[in-house]
């Protein structure tokens, strides 16, 4: 019966996105609409062709076929949208390489928002949505609840990353900063994040442990906080069902106001608290020893969970705002400065009495450094959030060196840890192919972090103290174009940092690639238990 | 107008003492009595249960 009524759902799905494919009035509308039937069309057949076969009982195994799709999904897109971010750098130091006869499509203003979200939303998003189905069934001992419904939130995540980049670079967007994606891509990726909801909020409702372990509440955070970001931030009403443009509901610096709040929360729920939840888990588990102080964690996660929330309004400073509310940004920014630090120090801590394995397990050495670099972008944004120092790095590349050393160095190289940590184990492999390559992979990463947010120090600080510089008579002393000029050689630099980071993402799906085809199986102690 | 007003009000006077209150009562609350040994057992609880589900039969219980 159920399967009946998926093969109708899909099957109208696939019509009704052919027909808005016939009547679209843009391009990317277009090739979005046929997506979406090709997708509802190869869903139909495979529901088709599994209908009425036996659903054996598997609540005694864990669901981690998903876990590992999410595995490979993660390595994939990182790696795109890593190679797109070298791209777009590059295309920055020479101008050239926005090609003549790519004009409109492949020019940096299209690959940009490709760039951001690629790494933000398909390696982060894909990072968290494995990670949590990871960490909520081992800390509640319960299998994913709802069947399928991991299945659905993974393809459906797909689904939004590939309507999502292929809009980009036809030109559909929202103009609104990490929330590109347009409306009918927005509804999907509502439909997909409650269905992420429901199946993690129903592994904890049916867990066999007692208590629900803080990595979960970070994750759980990260997904509500999330949700209730995305509802408000693109509240919008499109101008035709059959084309991609919309018209938000708010204006002005409201609107402003909104999208920050968005924009700020997208970083601190999205970025940190989902990846503090891995922090929590992951840090331990590699270690093998449990966090430093579970007290601290619990005051972190209520301390994070009560500040971070009014941090937006220091993306805004020196505009329409009212005075207050930037005012407020910043003071809240700058309390934010503990919470985080502890955290740090609890993630740092959780290796106290076992440094040594510093020196022999690089997978620990990386997630450390990007514990590290938590507590250095954590130290920089609140320190840039103050109005007299905003004044100095905004619209500066110094902003995009403080994201870059928060994405790169704390994201980035956690999720490698993880991947690390986990594709061993969901492939039941003895160990990694090659510490070496890992440790390969440290260092260029590593490398390439710190020339690239060097590079935009002394590029961000050099172009905000060239922009103020007056003569005797108080006219501006450079033109545009002159800090455009002196900034190449910094551009250079940070494409090269982009492409050791890059290089170093390549290695690593090369030994995971290793990892599963060359590796022993290991042998379990319960591959004999019959099921039950 | 008036609603803006009210909703500053309260935001900065009560509902900003509510929140502040309703932080500290949360980070109090760890510190409670015997919150020490949960503490310690739900922190260690990430070892167990590595490869397979608990078993739905709670005379089984794993330790």
């Amino acid at each position: 019966m159920w399967d009946y009524l998926k093969l109708i759902g899909l099957g109208l799905l696939a019509l009704l996105a052919a027909i808005a494919a016939n009547y679209a009035h843009d391009l990317a509308y277009q090739v979005n609409a046929v997506t979406v039937m090709l997708a509802a069309g190869i869903s139909f057949l495979y529901v088709l062709r599994t209908a009425g076969d036996p659903r054996p009982n598997l609540q005694h195994e864990y669901f981690d076929g998903v876990v590992r799709a999410g595995a490979i999904a993660t390595a994939f897109w990182g790696v795109v949208g890593f190679l797109v971010g070298v791209v777009i750098a590059t295309q920055l130091a020479f101008p050239q390489l926005n090609f003549e006869w790519a004009q409109g499509y492949l020019n940096f203003g299209r690959l940009r928002p490709l760039h951001t979200s690629a790494v933000i939303f398909a390696f982060g998003g894909n990072a968290l949505i494995m990670s949590s189905f990871y960490i909520v069934q081992r800390t509640s001992a319960a299998r994913l609840f709802g069947g399928s419904l991991g299945w659905f939130v993974f393809w459906g995540w797909q689904l939004v990353i590939v309507l999502a980049a292929t809009g980009y670079v036809l030109g559909a967007t929202q103009g609104k900063e990490y929330a590109e994606p347009v409306w009918y891509v927005d509804i999907l990726i509502t439909v997909v994040w409650v269905a992420f909801l429901v199946a993690f909020m129903g592994t904890l409702f049916k867990r066999k442990e007692p208590h629900i372990y803080v990595a979960n509440w970070f994750l759980l955070s990260m997904i509500l906080t999330v949700a209730m970001l995305h509802l408000v931030n693109n509240a919008a009403i499109p101008v035709s069902i059959f084309g991609s443009a919309q018209v938000q509901l708010y204006a002005g610096v409201q609107d402003a106001m909104v999208q920050w709040w968005y924009g700020h929360n997208a970083v601190g729920f999205f970025l940190t608290a989902g990846f503090l939840g891995m922090m929590y888990y992951f840090v331990p588990k590699q270690a093998e020893r449990p966090v430093y102080s579970y007290k601290l964690s619990i005051i972190h996660f209520w301390a994070l969970i009560f500040l971070y929330i009014w941090a937006g309004p220091h993306h805004l400073h020196y505009t329409a705002l009212p005075d207050w509310a930037s005012t407020l940004g910043m003071v809240f920014s700058v309390i934010l400065w503990m919470p985080s630090w502890g955290g740090m120090i609890n993630g740092l801590m959780t290796l106290s009495g076992a440094w040594d394995k510093l020196r022999t397990d690089p997978i620990i050495r990386m997630m450390v450094v990007s514990i590290g670099f938590y507590g250095m972008s954590t130290f920089e944004g609140p320190m840039m959030s103050i109005k007299a120092v905003n004044s100095l790095s905004h619209y500066t590349d110094w902003t995009i060196g403080h994201v870059h050393s928060g994405a790169l160095g704390w994201n980035g190289m956690i999720t490698f840890g993880v991947l690390y940590y986990l594709v061993p184990r969901l492939w039941n492999r003895e160990r990694l192919y090659s510490l070496k390559l890992v440790s390969w992979h440290f260092w260029l990463a590593t490398i390439g972090i710190v020339l690239y947010a060097s590079s935009m120090w002394v590029t961000g600080i050099m172009e905000g103290l060239m922009w103020r510089e007056v003569d005797a008579n108080g006219f501006l002393v450079n033109a545009f174009a002159d800090t455009v000029a002196a900034k190449f050689p910094m551009y250079v630099v940070r494409a090269l940092g982009g492409g050791l980071f890059l290089t170093g993402a390549l290695i690593m799906c090369y030994n995971l690639w290793m990892t599963v085809r060359a590796q022993p199986q290991r042998v379990t102690q319960h591959a004999a238990v019959p099921a039950e | 107008m008036e609603t803006y007003s009210f909703l500053r009000h309260m935001a900065d006077s009560w509902f900003l003492l509510a929140m502040t209150l309703g932080f500290l009562g949360l980070c109090l609350w760890a510190f409670r009595p015997g919150s020490r040994a949960a503490h310690q057992e739900i922190a260690t609880s990430i070892f167990r249960n590595d490869d397979r589900p608990a078993s739905s039969d709670p005379a089984k219980k794993e330790g």
